[in-house]
């Protein structure tokens, strides 16, 4: 059991743990976390798994690189949409309780 | 019902997992060998890192791409926040002036250490996200530190260092499409022409990356009208 | 080596890239809501490159393009053939269209979701081409995450809590879906030390481990997850039947076609081996999006998800094709012209829906009476787009349902033909009420607002392009037979 195999099979245990938490959790903020677990193990796999022969690859290397970036950018739109959301739904709730003062007095 | 909805979930993924395990185990060789295909064409790669060729030379359209999602992001976080009519965000954390001593030291050797990332990415470990990324990390130390105010709508300097690096690579990719195909540099400029565009891009992945984080600390609208 | 000085420069293909990410970022420049006449005329460039492209394909056949110069699999290949020139033709000729009426729509409907429109849509646009021409597995990737982040962009933008609630959702299904994809690609790299499709075929064909079953089944359940096919159709409805008009359109039209396009391209081509054993899996989850979608059609209450759904059912049609394709290639014909015809006829459907929308100042199927007579013309368009999606003659949208049941015939298969049919009848019933609801008389006559004229002509363009595309259908067939896909 090479090196490269044990981060492999480290990297498929947490991509299927982060996918199993973007369906079941419930709060927006944790599915985000889950869904970079699940990124950071598919990273691992690819790194790993390149590695399992010895030998050092730079283009997997490249690939993560490129993934990362990717997974930044899309965690940050993610937080954006959250953050939006929780405005909008605080927004809301003082509308509501406002409307609902105006009833009552 | 929610429980047995779980429950699936829960014995798929297990199932996806020993059937990733078992496979993963019994892979043969691969067929392909590209390192030594990376190793051959090192020279005429313009540097001398394996990773950074692959990446500004032979996949740099991967990068080119990568650099456009990256912006993308900013954008849409731009067009998600709504409406800021809050003109200035107030700096809404206590200053500290043990935490401002240090980053007023700090900061300027993040800006050396980005400078040497760039520089040192043709030979090791290193380039443009790298050194994008510790400026980016200065600009968040600043603006936990009380010193840089958080972002609303960037004016035209800004929106310039934003997509500048951007549109610098895509300019010399689309200016070398007079002698040949997309980004195919000369072996005798492509060290130059890498290092210009590590460069532009590390100023645009910082401001971007940096304003990923920034954005978030403008105060929203309605929030500022209330307090 | 190009044989002239300037060939490389004057080559269609790296342009159709280069040009979008070029005016999206200076749409970016030069500020919040400006950008509609740089998008206008660069789109204008963008179609004729598309042509150009299209006539180079149809003379010299399919071609390869080494990025960088190194070639596969050491660099990154685009490849052209004459099913990605349909498609880029498809999404220049939307594009186009939709940026016209998005700069009146705008211009009518002050929104915030204009501030970044022009930006987000030109990297939607890049994407898409850059998708369409890709040859490289991991390349892919990049660009899936490009167009799906653009969408995301889109969909939120200017809207309030329900559309961030729709946008939310939507990016977290499509970040599923690209991570499954992403892992997909390790085990592959793993396996075979490439990326590249025209290394990996060979290989594929010789040689396929279990690791590579799994990473075809992971690569394409994301995939279809992307272009909502039943099961994972839960996300488009509020995403496409909650954003502006325009946003609706381009994302019914053109990105849900995106992914469809690569699961042509990978069932067709190295996963080829694979696909055989699974093929009746996507016919069964197309046959079950058609009747659930049609089902929720007719059940909307509001205009636009009314449309929305139909999305989901037309989608449905295109994954019918899959076990049918055959070595006559009539299911993958079928599959193309039902893609090009839908995504014409549902730009249409969303730009009529949008001149309903803002003419009645409300959203619901119910308010539409009285339109019949103050804006005519657009409803004559969304009669035409209705027209395609239930496959009347001489529509796209006919002949992709007849090819298809041609190929269902051929192959003995009936069930397939009696759910083509059928599902023609279910759209005709949600196109009707829209129609006859649109004939009754208004219920209040002075609550109508003015619409820009050229709204109206692009839905109707848009529309009468869907319905007169059949009478083309011989030249667009011989375009797709180029690089002999089928």
């Amino acid at each position: 059991m090479t090196p490269g195999l044990i981060y492999a099979v480290t990297g498929l245990l947490l991509f299927v743990i982060g996918a199993a938490g973007v369906v079941l959790l419930a709060h927006a903020l944790r599915k985000i976390l889950a869904f970079n677990l699940m990124g950071s193990g598919a990273f691992l796999v690819l790194v790993g798994l390149a590695q399992r022969t010895g030998g050092v690859d730079p283009v997997p290397h490249a690939m993560v690189l490129t993934g990362i970036v990717v997974a930044v950018a899309a965690t940050a739109l993610a937080l954006a949409l959250v953050r939006r959301l929780h405005v909008l739904q605080v927004e809301l709730h003082a509308k509501d309780a406002s409307v609902a003062e105006t009833e009552d007095a | 019902m929610k429980a047995l909805l779980r429950g699936t979930v829960v014995l798929l993924a297990l199932a996806l997992a020993t059937l990733m395990l078992v496979a993963v185990l019994d892979l043969p060789m691969p067929t392909v060998q590209l390192p030594a295909s990376v190793a051959a064409n090192l020279a005429q790669s313009g540097v001398e890192h394996p990773v950074t060729a692959v990446l500004l030379n032979f996949r740099g359209y991967d990068t080119l791409l990568e650099i456009a999602v990256l912006l993308l992001a900013l954008l849409g976080m731009l067009s998600v926040a709504g409406p800021q009519t809050a003109p200035k965000p107030a700096l809404h954390v206590r200053p500290d002036p043990v935490l401002q001593a240090l980053a007023r030291l700090a900061v300027p050797l993040m800006i050396l250490a980005a400078g040497y990332l760039l520089w040192a990415g043709a030979h090791r470990p290193g380039g443009a996200f790298q050194a994008g990324a510790v400026l980016a990390a200065a600009a968040v130390l600043l603006n936990l530190a009380g010193l840089l105010p958080a972002w609303s709508t960037p004016g035209r300097l800004l929106r310039l260092g934003l997509a500048g690096g951007f549109l610098l690579f895509l300019a010399v990719a689309a200016g070398l499409l007079v002698e040949a195909e997309l980004l195919h540099y000369p072996p005798e400029h492509a060290g130059g022409l890498i290092l210009l565009i590590e460069a532009g891009l590390t100023v645009s992945i910082g401001l971007i990356l940096a304003g990923l984080f920034l954005l978030f600390g403008a105060r929203p609208a309605a929030a500022a009208e209330e307090s | 080596m190009p044989d002239s000085l300037f060939a490389s420069l004057f080559d269609p293909l790296p342009w159709l890239i280069v040009l979008p990410l070029a005016w999206a970022s200076l749409a970016f420049l030069l500020g919040p809501g400006r950008g509609g006449r740089l998008a206008i005329t660069s789109l204008a460039l963008q179609l004729l490159l598309a042509l150009s492209l299209s006539e180079q394909l149809l003379n010299e056949g399919a071609r390869i393009y080494p990025v960088g110069g190194w070639g596969a699999p050491l660099g990154i290949d685009l490849a052209a053939d004459g099913l990605s020139a349909l498609m880029l033709l498809l999404t220049q000729v939307v594009g186009l269209s939709l940026a016209i009426y998005a700069r009146a729509y705008f211009a009518a409907e002050a929104s915030a979701a204009a501030t970044w429109f022009w930006p987000l849509t030109g990297f939607l646009l890049a994407a898409m081409n850059a998708l369409l021409l890709a040859a490289d597995l991991f390349n892919l990737y990049v660009t899936l995450e490009l167009l799906g982040l653009a969408a995301v962009g889109l969909v939120a933008a200017g809207g309030g809590a329900a559309q961030a609630a729709a946008a939310l959702r939507y990016l977290l299904v499509s970040l599923m879906a690209s991570g499954a994809y992403l892992l997909g690609v390790a085990l592959i790299y793993a396996t075979y030390g490439s990326v590249s499709f025209a290394t990996l075929t060979p290989l594929i064909a010789a040689q396929a481990p279990q690791a590579v079953w799994l990473a075809a089944g992971l690569m394409l359940l994301a995939l279809m997850a992307k272009t909502a096919l039943f099961p994972f159709h839960f996300w488009l409805p509020p995403a496409h039947g909650g954003a502006p008009a325009p946003v609706s359109a381009l994302l019914s039209a053109l990105v849900v076609k995106a992914s469809f396009y690569l699961v042509l391209r990978l069932w067709l081509g190295g996963f080829a081996p694979l696909g055989a054993a699974i093929a009746w899996l996507p016919g069964l989850l197309g046959a079950a999006a058609i009747v659930w979608g049609s089902y929720q059609a007719i059940r909307a209450q509001r205009l636009k998800m009314l449309v929305a759904y139909s999305t989901v059912a037309q989608m449905g049609y295109l994954f019918l094709i899959f076990p049918l394709l055959a070595a006559d290639g009539l299911a993958f014909q079928a599959g193309a012209m039902q893609a090009v015809s839908h995504g014409l006829a549902k730009a249409a459907m969303f730009a009529a829906a949008g001149v309903l929308i803002h003419a009645t100042g409300q959203d619901s199927v119910r308010g539409l009476g009285g339109v019949a007579d103050r804006v005519p013309l657009t409803l004559f368009a969304f009669a035409l787009a209705g027209v395609t999606l239930m496959g009347l003659p001489p529509s796209g949208g006919f002949l992709a349902k007849w090819l298809l049941i041609d190929a269902a015939l051929h192959q003995g298969q009936w069930g397939w033909v009696i759910l083509v049919i059928g599902g023609g009848l279910l759209a005709a019933v949600y196109v009707l009420r829209v129609l006859r609801q649109a004939f009754l008389p208004a219920a209040d006559a002075s609550r109508f607002h003015p619409v820009p004229r050229l709204m109206e002509w692009v839905a109707f363009g848009l529309a009468a392009a869907s319905v007169l595309l059949g009478l083309r259908g011989i030249e667009l067939i011989a375009l797709l037979g180029v690089g002999g896909t089928a």
